[in-house]
């Protein structure tokens, strides 16, 4: 994270570009996407006919090209996009292209420097991925749910190992799906294989499996768990000892097992989006304590306050504290923070972020067609016309709110005690 | 006799209320527990408003496409009911009874009107009898618990009449009229004449379903 | 009186299950089912529904074999369901074929036999419970089935490919964009107001539909996006084979790509079936009460554009038209007005089908009846002459059919009892009448 200590942080505004209206001779010019740093504004333009490229502030990539979709930055700031040249696929890094172009490449991801980047590849009708450009050596039928360790190294997905003719049911029973690390594939073959997950350290992977027509469990390495369960959602590896825990249905309830064996004994009605503390103390999760309402649970213990709608779980660095948005079915947002809402509800909210001494809360939220930045329930002087989310200092003494306003794309840092 | 009388409209009676009504009540508890424990997702969505108007709109003759589409069924479902109601309740003979045995005086029919009605009912058990024999798509469906349910229903009733008309023993066939009347009651808590009470909450969730969640009626 | 063991049809997918079935196999699952899933709905429905029969004209499938009482809905619950229950499970493999063959193929779960059952039992309910006990036995048809796999596969019904997905809408952009320059079908617009979703035919089969949606949608000027993930498939046969896990993990999916994008709604294009297990079904397995986000079906979606003035035609649909009144969007969300001012608004005449709104009979395709295949077209067609005839006595040579399953199925119909009649997709039509740019 020593990243976001370089960043400008000098307390005040900044206007990064005057005028967001399309630069001269641009046909049109898509949304706006920022820098993490938010010292970018970045947008596709349509340069001339079947001919586009990206504004980034006031200057336009050098290389055009006859499509590009998907721009996103990296965390260290680079701007990615797919782009396509000659009927032919590319990741343009910066407006360079990364790797040789091939048939498609889609579903861009980031190590968690930002210093890998990974796509899902597919040549000649293989599939695979491509990490930094190079694709994997051996492709697939099919990839499906693409992952990337935080440190960049490996890349995962579930592949198609065999092929299916037409409505084939058998084959299907038999089981063509596999895990495929760095393109090699497990032995283990499943009906279904969702979502792989890297630990920590990047050397161990997890994933939902669908082990016989009705059975689900959580493999790891390889390895499917002896316990299976009507169903299972995302495991999470702990950060002590590599352990995998997941929510699992037996019965018509969820709970949580962990390498198999029960840790909370099904009694929701739903239970998602579990999540570990960075130290790997605490176990977080949305659960529903009784049909039609969600919370948040720390530790199986779930808050008193019940929401229609709870989801996009953040828990703090210190693992003590947790954010949720809630909801009345996507109507009438509220920020909950440790089991008490904030005041006032709002038309669309997003994640929160905590500081990381755990001590501050912001998040952005919309109302009335406004973007506002909230610290600890509180809102920034004034509203905007777009945001993205906040970010704080290492320190926690200072947010930077990225936004524009009248047409101006603008850089503020503020103090959290202007909040 | 006499005793086996006293004995039949004293004891025996207090027990077949009981029975029907610990019977009610342990069937409509015991059914609530399992619909809590398996099926939240229904219960969720009973409603007053939709489940009462439901229930109001299907009890007007010929108001629903079910009703409409079978006259003879949909007369004989309400003339049996209320008729039904209107001698197990309103008779003269049971209205003192329940003078008697529980203080309530409610006003009764005229004997002559109790007559016909206790006929018309006897009636339209024939008429359901009929379906059942007649009707393949009802005759496919029954069993035989439909037959027992509708000879426990129709008994009491030919017996009273006989009774009252003095067909045979008088005693006897009131005995008799008093022992299936009692059986009856016994019984509703556990054949099909339980939807006497479940029926109410059949048709409120079908009406909560369709009223809440479809946003259409349910007639 | 017919009997199903007398019409057995061959399905490889049926078969093969039976052939690995055992008694005992049989008695656990139905056991398991009966114990751990079902509740007091389903025993009261047993206990309460009087055989009266009153069911039976209901049902499309009874009214078109003259009123053959095996297709009655209470004997199809008295021959499946009620027969489980008193048997507690201790039925042959050959009657759990039939079983499934009732199940799967001769109800389509439309609820129309509820305005008809004074008691208020819910028999498609009953009916795709026992469509569960089957899934749990192996015992489901091929089609529908491989179906189902494709959705926990893929996320969609059609074993798109999630680059195949992408490539359509940018194929459909460009396409577009000739007739409408500066088109754009957005791609993962974070905070769009509307989401756009689609069944997973439509990459495939139909993409001149999402071309125009896309038309539409720019036409209107709404602000708009469609996900490049997946999760844009709205559809769902898992729901309709009993496969409960995964309608839960692809329903799960699909809301998630909406609010992950924080879009305020989806807007869903004019299906039926996917259309109720959002509103319905998925939702109620994940535990919430109604949608954990707003999904708009079309019908409403254009009655709103209409509303606020955002649809223009040049002129309306000159030819006399019927409307079909899809089950799941009618008397499964009662947006039978809303389609009605829809089509008035298009069309310059619409004569009525009797009966109609939420009475309507089904097209007899839905509930996942037509996704069996070519093995029970023949089902579905001899099943359904009433509506061939109900089509027949409006006169017209159009109709209206805003759910895809429907037109599929009506379009057979029209083909097997030679109506030449043509169904379009609302869409087809304000596509048609609406202002263009000239080129
Ligand atoms: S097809 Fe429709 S009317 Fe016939 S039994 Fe099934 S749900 Fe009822
Ligand atoms: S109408 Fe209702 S109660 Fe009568 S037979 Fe049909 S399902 Fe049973
Ligand atoms: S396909 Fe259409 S008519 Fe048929 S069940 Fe679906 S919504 Fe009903």
């Amino acid at each position: 994270m020593g990243k976001i200590s370089s960043w400008d942080w000098e307390t005040g505004q900044k206007t990064v570009v005057d005028s967001l209206s399309p630069l001269e001779g641009h046909g049109w010019q898509e949304e706006p996407y920022v820098s993490p740093d938010g010292e970018t504004v970045a947008a596709i333009v349509q340069v001339g006919e079947g001919e586009f490229s990206i504004r980034t502030n006031n200057t336009v990539w050098e290389n055009t090209f006859e499509k590009i979709w998907y721009p996103r930055f990296s965390p260290d700031g680079r701007l990615t996009a797919i782009c396509q040249q000659d009927m032919e696929w590319v990741l343009a890094v910066d407006g360079e292209p990364l790797g040789e172009t091939t048939d498609y490449i889609w579903d861009t991801m980031f190590s968690e420097d930002g210093s890998a980047i990974s796509t899902m590849y597919k040549s000649m009708e293989r599939y695979g991925m491509c990490l930094n450009g190079e694709p994997w050596e051996e492709l697939y039928e099919n990839v499906t749910t693409p992952a990337l360790s935080k440190d960049g190294v490996h890349t995962a997905g579930v592949a198609q190992v065999e092929s299916m003719g037409a409505a084939d049911l058998d084959a299907f029973k038999r089981g063509v799906y596999t895990v495929v690390i760095d393109g090699k594939p497990w032995t283990t073959r499943f009906l279904n294989a969702w979502g792989p997950s890297f630990n920590d350290a990047g050397d161990k992977v997890a994933v939902q499996a669908r082990v016989t027509v009705y059975e689900n469990t959580i493999a790891v390495n390889d390895k499917p768990w002896a316990q299976t369960f009507n169903q299972v959602w995302e495991p999470t590896f702990s950060p002590i000892d590599d352990s995998v825990a997941a929510p699992v249905r037996q019965s018509g309830k969820w709970g949580v097992a962990r390498d198999g064996a029960l840790i909370w004994e099904p009694r929701y009605q739903q239970c998602l989006e579990l999540t570990h503390s960075r130290d790997g103390k605490k176990l977080w999760a949305i659960v529903s304590p009784e049909y039609g309402l969600f919370t948040a649970a720390c530790d199986n213990a779930p808050w008193e306050q019940t929401f229609p709608t709870v989801t996009d779980l953040v828990v703090s660095p210190d693992g003590m504290r947790a954010g949720v948005l809630a909801s009345t079915y996507s109507t009438d947002f509220h920020i909950v923070v440790d089991g008490t809402p904030w005041p006032d509800t709002y038309d669309m909210v997003w994640p929160v972020v905590f500081s990381e001494d755990s001590k501050n809360v912001a998040a952005m939220v919309e109302k009335n067609g406004k973007r506002r930045i909230l610290v600890n329930g509180k809102p920034f002087e004034r509203d905007f016309d777009q945001a993205w989310p906040p970010v704080f200092s290492e320190d926690g003494t200072k947010v930077l709110i990225r936004a524009i306003e009248n047409n101006s794309y603008v850089r503020i840092v503020a103090e959290v005690a202007q909040f | 006799m006499t005793e086996f009388y006293a004995l039949v409209t004293g004891p025996l009676a207090w027990v077949a209320f009981g029975i029907f009504i610990i019977g009610l009540v342990y069937r409509f508890v015991s059914m609530l527990a399992l619909a809590k424990a398996k099926d939240g997702s229904s219960l969720a969505y009973m409603s007053w408003f939709y489940g009462i108007r439901s229930i109001l709109v299907w009890m007007i003759p010929f108001k629903s496409m079910g009703w409409k589409s079978d006259p003879l069924a949909t007369v004989t479902t309400f003339v049996f009911h209320i008729g039904f109601l209107l001698v197990a309740v309103f008779l003269n003979a049971h209205v003192v009874l329940w003078d008697t045995n529980f203080g309530i005086s409610i006003p009764s029919l005229p004997t002559y009107v109790g007559d016909i009605v206790s006929f018309v009912v006897i009636a339209t058990c024939a008429v359901f009898a009929y379906r059942r024999f007649a009707l393949p798509q009802v005759k496919s469906v029954t069993k035989c618990q439909d037959w027992f349910a509708l000879i426990l229903v129709v008994l009491p009733f030919i017996t009273g009449v006989l009774a009252y008309h003095q067909v045979g023993p008088v005693l006897l066939m009131t005995t008799l009229h008093v022992i299936f009347a009692e059986i009856l009651l016994a019984l509703i808590p556990f054949t099909r004449l339980s939807h006497a009470l479940f029926v109410l909450f059949t048709r409120a969730y079908m009406g909560s379903e369709f009223g809440g969640v479809r946003n259409a009626n349910d007639w | 009186m017919s009997h199903i063991a007398d019409r057995i049809i061959s399905d490889v997918g049926l078969e093969s299950g039976v052939a690995s079935l055992t008694p005992e196999k049989i008695e656990a699952v139905v056991t398991r089912v009966l114990k751990g899933e079902t509740g007091a709905k389903l025993k009261v429905y047993k206990e309460t529904c009087m055989r009266c029969g009153l069911c039976s004209q209901g049902c499309h499938f009874y009214m078109s074999h003259d009123q053959d009482p095996s297709y009655s809905p209470v004997s199809k619950a008295t021959e499946t369901m009620y027969e489980l229950i008193d048997k507690k499970g201790k039925v042959s493999p050959e009657r759990i074929y039939q079983m499934a063959q009732i199940a799967f193929t001769e109800c389509n779960l439309c609820k129309r036999c509820a305005h008809y059952c004074p008691v208020g039992i819910d028999i498609a309910y009953v009916m795709i419970t026992v469509r569960r006990i089957c899934y749990l036995l192996d015992v489901v048809p091929q089609y529908i089935r491989d179906t189902a796999h494709s959705h926990s596969s893929t996320m969609n019904q059609m074993w798109v490919k999630d680059d195949e997905w992408i490539d359509s809408l940018q194929w459909q952009e460009d396409e577009a964009r000739d007739e409408f320059p500066g088109l754009r079908i957005p791609l993962d617009k974070e905070g769009a107001d509307v989401y756009y979703s689609v069944i997973g035919p439509e990459p495939k089969f139909r993409t001149q539909l999402i071309y125009q949606a896309a038309a539409i949608m720019n036409a209107a000027g709404i602000d708009w996006t469609m996900p490049s993930h997946p999760g844009w498939d709205n559809s769902d046969m898992c729901m309709y084979v009993g496969d409960w896990e995964n309608m839960g993990r692809i329903k799960r999916a699909h809301y998630e790509s909406a609010m992950k994008l924080r879009c305020k709604r989806i807007v869903m294009g004019e299906c039926g079936h996917a259309f109720r297990s959002i509103y319905d079904m998925g939702n109620r397995w994940l535990g919430y009460k109604e949608m954990p986000i707003p999904v708009i079906h079309a019908i409403q979606f254009y009655w709103e554009l209409i509303q606020d003035g955002k649809i223009k035609i040049t002129h309306k649909y000159e030819k006399p038209v019927t409307i079909q009144d899809p089950c799941n969007i009618i008397r499964g969300r009662g947006l039978m007005d809303k389609l009605r001012d829809v089509v008035h608004f298009l069309c310059d005449e619409v004569v009525e089908m009797t009966p109609n709104r939420e009475h309507n009979y089904c097209c007899c395709a839905g509930g996942g009846v037509i996704n069996c295949g070519p093995p029970f077209k023949n089902t579905r067609m001899t099943g359904n002459r009433v509506k061939a005839e109900q089509l027949k006595n409006t006169g017209v040579k159009d109709i209206v059919i805003p759910c895809h399953n429907c037109h599929g199925g009506i379009e057979d119909i029209i083909g097997y009892y030679d109506l030449g009649m043509h169904g379009h997709f609302i869409g087809d039509i304000i596509y048609e009448l609406m202002e263009k740019p000239e080129v």
